[in-house]
């Protein structure tokens, strides 16, 4: 059975290219690149130039560059800092639809005595940014906002965000967790509003076990991990070099790939959303009316269950991802759904399927022909729709 | 991914008995598409209307909803009323070799429709035992998937459940929006209470051995659900002579009121093990 990965959201595969490059860096040539010997020196030419690569990708300079070890971390180092460097400041801003790893955290310092606003979005998962313009204060330590969000591909208006932080923030910082745009959409930097940033390696092609936090020149920062002077001391701990080689090639070949990302992934996904709207009734597309992802389908199917349908697709060798909460050992349908009044009776039949370049029009092919069978057999087998599915 | 056993997936991808029964003698519904799973059961009864002779489902919901109902069908086939209003969640879970504990309230599900279906049909026009149906007796607990307490102590009871944890993977209760949990943690104190009121008072006279047993005994069943209640736990350390060394874990190590957790422990043995008990707080 071949086996049809689409669920790029969750993880991706590494690159052959990718591997090629960091498997020198464990046996061979396995130095540290603080030593001050010739065999860590080479390492750290290395390290230097996959700092080069990501940057250049971001549009950043490298000196903005921090390796850290996965988007969980670079999003709790850039709110921790933000919020020792104005220790008088009580207020964080974020929205309902973050990941965990800003949501968690978030409202965790919510009881521990910060205040936290959630922004709201609609019904297709926009942000309202007259919310945001209401709820910024003189308190208000740090803005963070996702770039695009995971499971629908919503993406937000960032540099308008930043506008909106820097107008009214006095001084609050603004922080993205990019870990789903980065290698998907262009970013650039140099010319934006955000000051920290968070990417994960392991959505684009890299390693799992690698992130970035990207600072802006200038902008204070205090370090979530201490000890040693590592990444000019903003996060200390011996680099993960292989894995800090790998993500730099990724990088390199994910600005290579940008314009196949946004063409002919975009077109799969497109010719994906499509057929099965045609071929399936009761469905719809989460998301579907705001900017997306180009490689991001959220389609929600009435009166059947997620994880039925992803175990059914499963066994059909395709593999994708659900909104439901059933996969996800929690019993409410995603809060992302929840958040954008996704109706109950659509949340819980929610399906993503998030491809990669290194999908073919094969791969769509088998999902069209396989999932509407998948849904017509649960709705079958299902107490609800028959008023409806019958006619 | 979920561990789902051999039979769970067989029952999941090939479910026995799916469909309606257009005359149906009974037919119990439960759940909702807000609580992302629902049962609607159809059971045909023989001429006698005692036997059940045939059982039809629709499910809404994950795999394990879906072979819960599969193997529920199966088993009160051929069964009468009675014996089928006997069968347990625990029996369904069995049924199909096991269900992760996270599922579990696929099973109750089962048999929770089971239940409805029959008190309906017994509370129809010819009433014969009148069983009262208990699920929805009692004032509603868990709001967000409108449980009572009535139904959630049963469970409790039935599964012998200690944690809030465990009644949310039984039931669902408290899986939401949370606001429940306070009120489920009091459910499973009174259920564990009442059952520790039934247990023997201490005895008149012990051999050494009988009252280290008796101790290791009291710790078990009356001491420590009642800590898990809470996210704590404690370890027996040693027994000498009336001196009981204990070592508290969990939530209750470090807890600043574990003090109070140890004479506690003291005044229950003293109550049903022996006068003479000292209990010693132990780093170990
Ligand atoms: S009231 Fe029980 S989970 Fe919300």
């Amino acid at each position: 059975m071949k086996e049809i990965y689409a669920d790029n959201n969750a993880t991706t595969k590494v690159d052959e290219a990718v591997f090629e490059e960091m498997r020198p860096y464990f046996c061979e040539l396995y130095g540290n690149p603080s030593s001050m010997h010739f065999f860590g020196g080479q390492v750290q030419k290395k390290v230097d130039e996959a700092r080069n690569r990501v940057a250049q990708l971001l549009g950043a300079s490298p000196e903005e560059i921090v390796f850290t070890a996965c988007g969980t971390e670079s999003d709790n180092a850039a709110i921790r800092s933000a919020l020792e460097v104005y220790p008088e400041r009580r207020h964080i801003i974020t929205t309902r639809v973050e990941h965990p790893a800003v949501l968690t955290l978030c409202r965790n310092l919510g009881k521990r005595g910060y205040r936290v606003t959630e922004l709201n979005v609609d019904g297709e998962g926009r942000l309202d940014l007259d919310e945001l313009r209401g709820a910024i204060d003189q308190d208000t330590a740090i803005v963070s906002v996702m770039y695009a969000n995971n499971e629908t591909g919503v993406v937000f208006p960032i540099e308008e965000i930043g506008k909106i932080v820097k107008e009214k923030g006095k001084g609050a910082f603004f922080h993205t967790d990019a870990v789903q745009a980065v290698g998907k959409i262009p970013l650039d930097m140099a010319t934006s509003t955000v000051d920290m940033l968070s990417l994960s390696g392991h959505k684009l092609h890299a390693p799992k076990g690698i992130g970035v936090l990207y600072l802006r020149k200038g902008v204070p920062f205090r370090p979530f991990l201490v000890g040693g002077h590592q990444e000019r001391s903003r996060r200390a701990g011996t680099e993960n070099t292989a894995a800090i080689i790998a993500l730099g090639k990724a990088c390199e070949l994910a600005a290579l790939h940008m314009a196949d990302e946004n063409g002919r992934v975009k077109a799969m996904r497109d010719r994906l959303e499509k057929e099965l709207l045609a071929l399936i009734p009761h469905a719809r597309i989460n998301g579907g009316q705001a900017e997306r992802l180009p490689n991001t389908l959220s389609i929600a199917f009435e009166f059947v269950e997620g994880e039925a349908i992803l175990m059914l697709l499963s066994e059909k060798g395709i593999c994708a991802s659900s909104g439901s909460a059933c996969t996800s050992g929690s019993l409410e349908p995603s809060h992302v759904l929840r958040a954008m009044g996704v109706p109950f009776t659509c949340a819980h039949g929610s399906v993503r399927f998030s491809l990669s370049r290194f999908n073919d029009d094969s791969d769509i092919e088998a999902i069209i022909r396989e999932l509407p069978p998948v849904i017509e057999r649960l709705r079958q087998m299902s107490p609800f729709g028959r008023e409806f599915l019958d006619k | 991914m979920w561990d789902y056993t051999d039979k769970v997936r067989d029952h999941f991808l090939n479910p026995h008995n799916v469909g309606e029964i257009k005359d149906a003698d009974a037919v119990g519904e439960v759940g909702s598409l807000a609580c992302g799973d629902a049962l609607k059961l159809y059971i045909k009864l023989d001429e006698d209307k005692n036997r059940i002779i045939d059982a039809k489902f629709q499910t809404f919901g994950c795999a394990s909803a879906i072979a819960s109902s599969s193997a529920l069908t199966d088993i009160i086939k051929g069964r009468t009323l009675d014996e089928a209003l006997a069968v347990s969640n625990q029996e369904i879970a069995d049924y199909l070799g096991g269900l992760p504990e996270e599922k579990m309230h696929c099973s109750v599900m089962g048999q929770e429709a089971l239940e409805v279906a029959i008190a309906k049909y017994r509370g129809g026009p010819v009433p014969t035992h009148n069983h009262d149906h208990e699920e929805l007796e009692g004032d509603v607990v868990c709001k967000c998937f409108g449980l009572t307490d009535v139904f959630l102590k049963k469970v409790i009871a039935a599964n012998k459940l200690t944690t809030a944890e465990q009644v949310t993977h039984f039931t669902k209760a408290g899986g939401a929006c949370g606001g429940c949990l306070p009120r489920i943690k009091e459910l499973i104190a009174e259920v564990l209470g009442t059952e520790a009121k039934e247990t023997p008072k201490k005895p008149e006279k012990l051999t050494n051995l009988r009252k280290m047993q008796l101790i290791q005994e009291t710790l078990e069943k009356e001491i420590r659900p009642l800590l898990w209640a809470d996210g704590g736990d404690l370890e027996l350390v040693d027994i000498s002579g009336s001196e009981v060394q204990i070592a508290f874990r969990k939530a209750c190590a470090g807890c600043s009121a574990s003090g109070n957790t140890a004479k506690f422990v003291e005044a229950k043995l003293r109550e049903l093990v022996a006068d003479d008990i000292v209990v010693v707080e132990v780093e170990g």
